[in-house]
């Protein structure tokens, strides 16, 4: 177990590497200066955009600035933004808890709906409901997450009136930051109704964002489930005379669910890439609106800064997730080593 | 399943009383983005000062609000001695500064504030010149730097600017954002404590609304300033919700989220006129879009080709297809509600015919090869860039002129037309201090070219037109100067002028003299909920 754990952590670092220097490379490679950027229309004199340029540490040669980075990480130190200048690691932890907020509903989201009504598909293969469900799925799964945001918007919240539009709790509350997720904090507040208000919010960014990883999730765990459904032993548990559902929910299921929850670890780099869409629609001040203003305003730290602590995000959630399949499975454990 | 199905309704309960008791008079802003910081110095972008120096702050003196007159604001009065290089100032007395959590006034606003402020911007010895990083954009590139020779107090209340050169604009630019009036009292205290950055992101003012707190990427809250000068604002409350796409903005505005919203879609103008619970305001902007030629690039050094291209342009349609109707046909450089404003001038009549014989007489019967640059982005005096180049360039293929529409990422479009690469481009600004300087001398001026000049137009006629209207401290004959520049500008034709386009702010129904400011922010000082 030991070597097994070693040898994930020795992946970490080439993965690592890679990440900094596509993120580096990346940014540069797109053409436009913070500088003029910063000075639009007006224009700046040379001396004063080269001074400005000095400053953001940007008039050395690449390699230099990538070595300065890369010492940077190591120490902990990832810079500061050029636009806010306030250290990027202050504004990640600021904003990191809104997005897992909404990243955990919408994963609860869609597994509370995906898991059963993939389960119901399998069980009535065949049937209308089965073929309309993956219909749907396949709808849901394909669908621009802005178009659908918008669309949900105009029916809930300006139609119907039953949501906020957006944000993430009535501007009429004033809620301190303690943990960073509101939904806690509203309720260590004293504001009465903060809590709801919260709640609410959330409503509408979860079910957008937990579209796509429903979709998967419901069509995953129907073929995981047919899968298992045709095996001997639920065929001996049918032949003992077992009640439909104890065969289902208890020798089936269970099976099937392991596929299915390494596609939902497989599903939080999604959720972090539609929360890029998903904040922005939202208004939801999180790391996905933040990431894409740094590349509009050519914000070098935060974006170098900010892919890197995702990244670092998804490699330790995989990480669990293998260590978890290691302690489950043994096969996994041993295999290969 | 029962669970999660009681888990949905509960949901769907708790949504339905989202709509929270409101405080006594709160009035909510949709605003399009994060202000970069609470220190309007440090910034140039309007979102900030709508944030910033035009809720919390004061200047020397202000713009009336929904015009660009100067009026009187911590400065009751000032005189300027005769040559125009001393302005002195008598301050305003008994004015508070705002008292926050970190910080509470023991005395109120004096010279030394004022002296403060400045000093930090311009004294590289200034202990806060390098807190937060301190670049004062703004600042250095209004020229001040240059132009001030001093500033003293003479006794607390009166102050007196010395500047090296005359610079009859000078007054103008003490009423902008980076001229914004800090605390010296809340900075020395905050050096004392070892916390100076409390002083960039805790902002302090004597400003109508006092800062209460930002949640990052969210909310910004204000509270009305019991103890402001003028008279407390009829609202309580002021809340920007940070809202930056457009569509959701207006969603919010009709389900009365917010009263205000900052830039709506050109798309949802039609919707908003015909809402019930909508107000759309609107007003011509102090912009102009504009097609600079590179007079330093042949054949544009011939004033005829110019002049010919110019009349070859079909700005009618242009305005009826890239404005959509919300913009106004550009004859001269600076926009109507610009004082010194030339209606004298008559606008080049477009004329294809004309223009091509006056193209045979400049040596060019078949016409020639050029570029036009188009702006990749939507900027607020030019809706569509792209699309008003394929315009152009129909237009000029007709005098037989073949142009190749070139584009670049923004911040490289800037850099490579700052440094003349373009034959033709397009572009446009939008005025900072309503001083007619302030888009002649900056745009068209000898010494902005290389910056903000980028027809690279150097012609001496007009440009001792402008320094001498620059050195002039008399309004009347600054205004003399200026209608004669704009005739030579018209007759070199530097650029063709386009259009001045329109700003729309929708706000709802309930929202009581709110005034569309010309500079382009959004202020909520006198405005009122019913």
């Amino acid at each position: 177990m030991f070597r097994f754990i070693l040898t994930r952590f020795s992946l970490i670092i080439p993965t690592f590497i890679g990440v900094t220097l596509l993120t580096f490379a990346l940014i540069r490679l797109v053409p436009g200066d913070p500088v003029e950027l910063m000075a639009g229309e007006r224009g700046i004199s040379p001396e004063r955009h080269a001074e400005l340029r000095a400053a953001m540490g940007l008039d050395k040669p690449l390699m230099v600035q990538y070595g300065t980075y890369i010492a940077d990480v190591v120490r902990g130190d990832l810079g500061q933004s050029v636009v806010t200048r306030t250290p990027v690691l202050d504004e990640f932890l600021t904003l990191f808890p809104a997005t897992i907020e909404l990243s955990v509903c919408a994963i609860l989201f869609a597994m509370i709906i995906g898991l059963p009504l993939g389960i119901i598909a399998a069980v009535k293969r065949g049937s209308v409901f089965d073929h309309s469900l993956m219909g749907i799925s396949l709808t849901g799964y394909s669908m621009p997450i802005f178009w659908w945001a918008l669309l949900l918007i105009l029916l809930f919240s300006v139609n119907l009136g039953w949501t906020p539009v957006s944000g993430r709790i009535s501007v009429m509350y004033w809620v301190e930051p303690v943990t960073g997720f509101l939904l806690i904090d509203s309720l260590l507040s004293d504001e009465a109704g903060a809590f709801s208000s919260a709640l609410s919010h959330l409503i509408l960014p979860a079910i957008v964002l937990g579209t796509v990883p429903l979709a998967v999730i419901a069509r995953m765990t129907r073929s995981s489930m047919l899968e298992v459904l045709g095996e001997d032993y639920i065929r001996t548990a049918r032949a003992k005379g077992l009640a439909p559902f104890r065969v289902i929910a208890q020798h089936a299921l269970r099976n099937a669910l392991i596929p299915v929850v390494t596609v939902i670890g497989l599903q939080v780099g999604v959720l972090f890439a539609g929360a890029i869409l998903t904040e922005t629609i939202f208004a939801w001040p999180g790391i996905g609106k933040w990431l894409i203003e740094s590349v509009s305003r050519r914000d070098y730290p935060v974006l170098q800064g900010g892919v890197l602590l995702v990244a670092a995000v998804i490699m330790l959630v995989n990480l669990l997730v293998d260590l978890t399949y290691g302690i489950l499975n043994p096969r996994i454990r041993h295999g290969g080593h | 399943m029962h669970q999660a199905l009681r888990g949905a309704a509960l949901g769907l309960t708790l949504a339905a009383g989202f709509v929270s008791p409101l405080a006594a008079k709160t009035l909510v802003y949709c605003s399009e983005g994060s202000p970069e910081g609470f220190n309007p110095a440090f910034f140039t972008a309007g979102t900030t000062f709508d944030a910033t120096s035009r809720q919390v702050f004061d200047k020397l003196v202000q713009f009336e609000r929904g015009t660009t007159k100067i009026v009187p604001g911590l400065a009751e009065s000032w005189t300027v001695s005769e040559e125009g290089l001393e302005y002195t100032f008598k301050l305003r007395k008994g004015v508070k500064f705002h008292t926050s959590k970190s910080f509470k006034p023991t005395r109120d606003f004096n010279a030394q504030d004022v002296i403060f402020t400045f000093e930090r911007q311009w004294k590289t010895e200034n202990p806060y010149h390098t807190v937060s990083g301190g670049a004062y954009e703004y600042f250095n590139s209004m020229d001040m730097p240059k132009l001030l020779k001093s500033i003293e107090a003479v006794d607390d209340y009166t102050v007196k600017f010395t500047l090296n050169e005359p610079e009859a604009p000078f007054l103008a630019n003490l009423g902008m954002d980076f001229a914004s009036i800090q605390s010296a009292e809340y900075a020395d205290a905050m050096a004392k404590a070892g916390t100076q950055t409390k002083v960039d992101q805790e902002p302090v003012g004597t400003g109508p609304f006092q800062f209460v707190g930002y949640q990052k990427d969210a909310v910004i809250r204000y509270r009305a300033n019991e103890a402001y000068w003028a008279g407390k604002a009829p609202i309580d409350t002021l809340v920007f919700s940070i809202t930056p796409d457009a569509s959701v903005r207006y969603a919010k505005l009709k389900a009365g989220e917010c009263h205000v919203m900052a830039y709506p879609n050109p798309a949802d103008l039609a919707a908003m006129r015909t809402d019930p619970a909508v107000n759309l305001m609107s007003q011509e902007g102090l912009n102009v879009g504009y097609l600079a030629f590179n007079t330093e690039k042949a054949p544009f050094t011939d004033t005829k080709v110019r002049q010919a291209l110019s009349m070859a342009v079909n700005k009618d349609a242009i305005i009826e297809a890239v404005y959509q109707g919300a913009g106004k046909k550009a004859k001269n450089p600076i926009p109507p509600t610009i004082w010194s404003y030339n209606d004298k001038i008559e606008d080049t009549k477009y004329d294809p015919e004309a223009a091509r014989k006056m193209l045979a007489d400049a040596g060019f019967p078949n016409g020639f090869e050029t570029d036009l640059w188009a702006m990749p982005v939507q900027r607020p005096y030019n809706p569509n860039a792209r699309r008003m180049a394929e315009m152009v360039q129909a237009d000029w293929a007709k005098v037989g002129v073949k142009a190749k529409i070139v584009s670049y990422e923004w911040g490289e479009y800037l850099r490579r037309t700052k440094d003349g690469e373009h034959q033709t481009m397009l572009m446009g600004w939008t005025g900072d201090n309503g001083d007619p300087d302030n888009f002649l001398y900056v745009l068209l001026g000898c010494e902005a070219v290389g910056s903000a000049n980028r027809a690279r137009f150097c012609y001496q006629p007009f440009n001792d037109l402008l320094v001498k209207a620059k050195r002039t401290p008399d309004v009347a004959q600054r205004t003399k100067f200026y209608e004669d520049a704009q005739a030579v500008f018209k007759e070199q034709a530097p650029w063709i002028t386009v259009a001045h386009s329109v700003v729309y702010e929708p706000i709802r129904k309930e929202v009581q003299n709110y005034k569309i400011d010309p500079f382009g922010g959004h202020i909520f000082y006198g405005v009122d909920l019913k």
